[in-house]
């Protein structure tokens, strides 16, 4: 943490666990018989809970938006740009929830918590999750919390996903859908971005087909492929560029493999400090859920059929140098919501930043972002 | 509100479904909205612009209508509108053709080149025109496509554009004898409602 906690930080906070004995059933058949949710808060719940903001986290994220868990926290929640007193989401005027998804590794039940039925770690056991799953067990956090509806749900990439997913498996249950740096549905090269994050990780002779647990390893080098390869999407050719560019550790060639160039430790380090902090199970899980989702196939049409029963407003924003989920993917969304009729606005913000510009403090986006939810805010209170 | 966008206001039925392009700070659906009801979407590209609509609750979309409204399915919209920008476009007959596509009808408004002070500027100081209505240098100037009431009217008549309305105004947005007498003369702003 730094000497003293800034302005508009959320401050010192606490994580919660939130335990669910009804159980979920999944898409993929299988069934939850009971779970953990952990998450945070941040703001207080107005007197009717209509001030009330989900917060989605998207692939290697958790409940951890905002704030400092000690005064030892190096860095806070990986959302502090935009939760906080007098930021886009502020905290002085809603009621801000952030769970980590079921399948995480950071306290919401997962591959590495223990399966209550056989008293072991779940490991590869864990069913595989789905957005929609997400989503319902994010409405049972909702009904534990007293909130009927939110004033919005807001996500970036996956986190944009579960936005959308929202907005069509629960009309009546959120006001605004704020779907940041996303997509209607993975690419062919999203997809293939992801099989190779998981090909390192299962090809990991320290794998052990999941259950490393049991070995007392895990499948460090894997995790740092994958992480290595995600990372390099998630950054722009430009972004790349202005940050590395060909910079030497040494100032000169070495002929051999060892690290050389400034971006080869950049990766390096982000793939190590990775591998150490997340869970390989869950990782494979989360491509996964990315990979899968696509809400057109689900209702057997076309995105403007899935899109034809959403109620709330929508709010799409994208970065015109993301080419992970770039801006072309987040106007399918806008132009579907356009012909079903549906509250739509889009705005695409100029950075040099790629996928990653969603986390930034990069002050257009948090004018845009910030004037949207001011709207939010002065609707809920109005209400 | 300004005079012409209460002047447009007025065409636009309760409940209708309308495109406003150009829309800038969005005060034009704003009020379509609270007064009649109305589905609106703007596109606008100035983010200061799309921070207002975000603001007044306005559906702004940033879009660039150079690149056309290829996204938008033919008919979607009863009124496209767009107000003091065609004459800014890069092919204004693309974009004409484009708004009657996806609308039913098209509210234009622009600023008539054809207007006495406009002919006399040009003609008795030999340079390009500046005032109030068309303030820019002709080397900074975004209105790329002036055009005279003469010259909008003969494009209709080409493309089999109908004419339903016509308004044409002074500065102060209002006509008299001589706007409706002489509107390529007297007209400063032209607006018109139109159909395939």
């Amino acid at each position: 943490m730094p000497e003293t906690i800034p302005q508009d930080s959320v401050g010192l906070v606490q994580p919660q666990t939130l335990h669910v004995d009804q159980p979920l059933e999944l898409e993929c058949g299988r069934v939850l018989p009971s779970y953990d949710l952990v998450y945070e808060t941040y703001g207080t719940l107005n007197a009717d809970a209509s001030n009330a903001v989900l917060i989605c986290h998207a692939l290697s994220g958790h409940h951890h938006a905002a704030g400092y868990h000690s005064a030892d926290d190096p860095r806070p929640g990986w959302w502090d740009s935009c939760i906080g007193p007098g930021k886009p989401i502020d905290t002085d005027r809603f009621f801000v929830v952030c769970p980590n998804n079921l399948g995480g590794c950071h306290g919401s039940s997962g591959p590495g918590s223990q399966n209550p039925e056989t008293g072991q770690l779940w490991g590869p056991d864990f069913p595989m999750m789905t957005v929609k799953d997400w989503v319902k067990s994010q409405a049972q956090l909702a009904d534990a919390l007293g909130i009927q509806r939110w004033a919005a749900v807001v996500g970036g990439s996956l986190g944009g996903m579960q936005a959308l997913q929202w907005s069509m498996d629960f009309p009546d249950r959120l006001a605004n859908a704020v779907v940041i740096a996303a997509a209607p549905k993975l690419s062919a090269q999203n997809i293939a971005f992801n099989e190779v994050a998981r090909q390192s990780i299962l090809t990991d002779p320290n794998f052990h087909g999941g259950r490393y647990y049991l070995h007392d390893t895990y499948p460090r080098q894997g995790l740092i492929l994958a992480r290595m390869v995600g990372h390099i999407t998630y950054l722009s050719d430009d972004a790349m560029r202005m940050k590395f560019g060909r910079d030497l550790r040494s100032g000169r060639f070495h002929f051999g493999f060892d690290v050389e160039f400034q971006v080869e430790s950049y990766l390096r380090h982000q793939g190590e400090t990775f591998s150490r902090n997340f869970d390989a199970n869950t990782y494979l899980l989360m491509t996964k859920a990315l990979d899968y989702f696509d809400p057109a196939r689900e209702c057997d049409g076309t995105l403007e059929d899935a899109l034809a029963d959403t109620r709330c407003n929508f709010l799409v924003m994208s970065f015109n140098s993301d080419w992970r989920f770039s801006p072309e993917r987040s106007r399918e969304i806008v132009n579907a919501l356009v012909q079903v009729g549906r509250n739509v606005s889009y705005a695409e913000i100029d950075t040099p930043k790629g996928h990653d510009a969603f986390l930034l403090p990069i002050p257009e986006y948090r004018k845009l972002f910030g004037a949207y939810m001011g709207r939010v805010a002065e609707a809920t209170s109005n209400a | 509100m300004r005079d012409d966008l209460a002047l447009i206001s007025r065409w636009i039925p309760t409940g209708a479904r309308v495109l406003d392009l150009g829309c800038g700070d969005g005060d034009l659906l704003a009020h379509l909205q609270d007064d009649r009801q109305v589905n609106g979407y703007g596109l606008e590209i100035d983010q200061d612009n799309i921070a207002a609509c975000f603001a007044k609750g306005v559906n702004v979309i940033e879009q660039d209508l150079d690149k056309g409204l290829g996204n938008f399915q033919s008919d979607r919209f009863d009124y496209v509108v767009m107000t003091q920008a065609l004459q800014a476009v890069l092919r204004p007959d693309s974009i004409l053709d484009e708004m009657l596509r996806v609308g039913r009808e098209a509210i234009i408004t622009f600023p008539n080149f054809g207007h006495w002070r406009v002919r006399s500027y040009l003609g008795f100081k030999g340079r390009m025109p500046v005032s109030s209505a068309l303030p820019y240098e002709w080397y900074d100037t975004p209105n790329i496509h002036l055009c005279t009431v003469k010259d909008f009217e003969a494009h209709c008549r080409e493309r089999d554009i109908r004419i339903i309305e016509r308004q044409v105004v002074n500065r102060h947005h209002r006509s008299g004898r001589l706007t409706r007498a002489w509107p390529n003369l007297f007209g400063e702003i032209a607006i018109y409602r139109v159909t395939l």
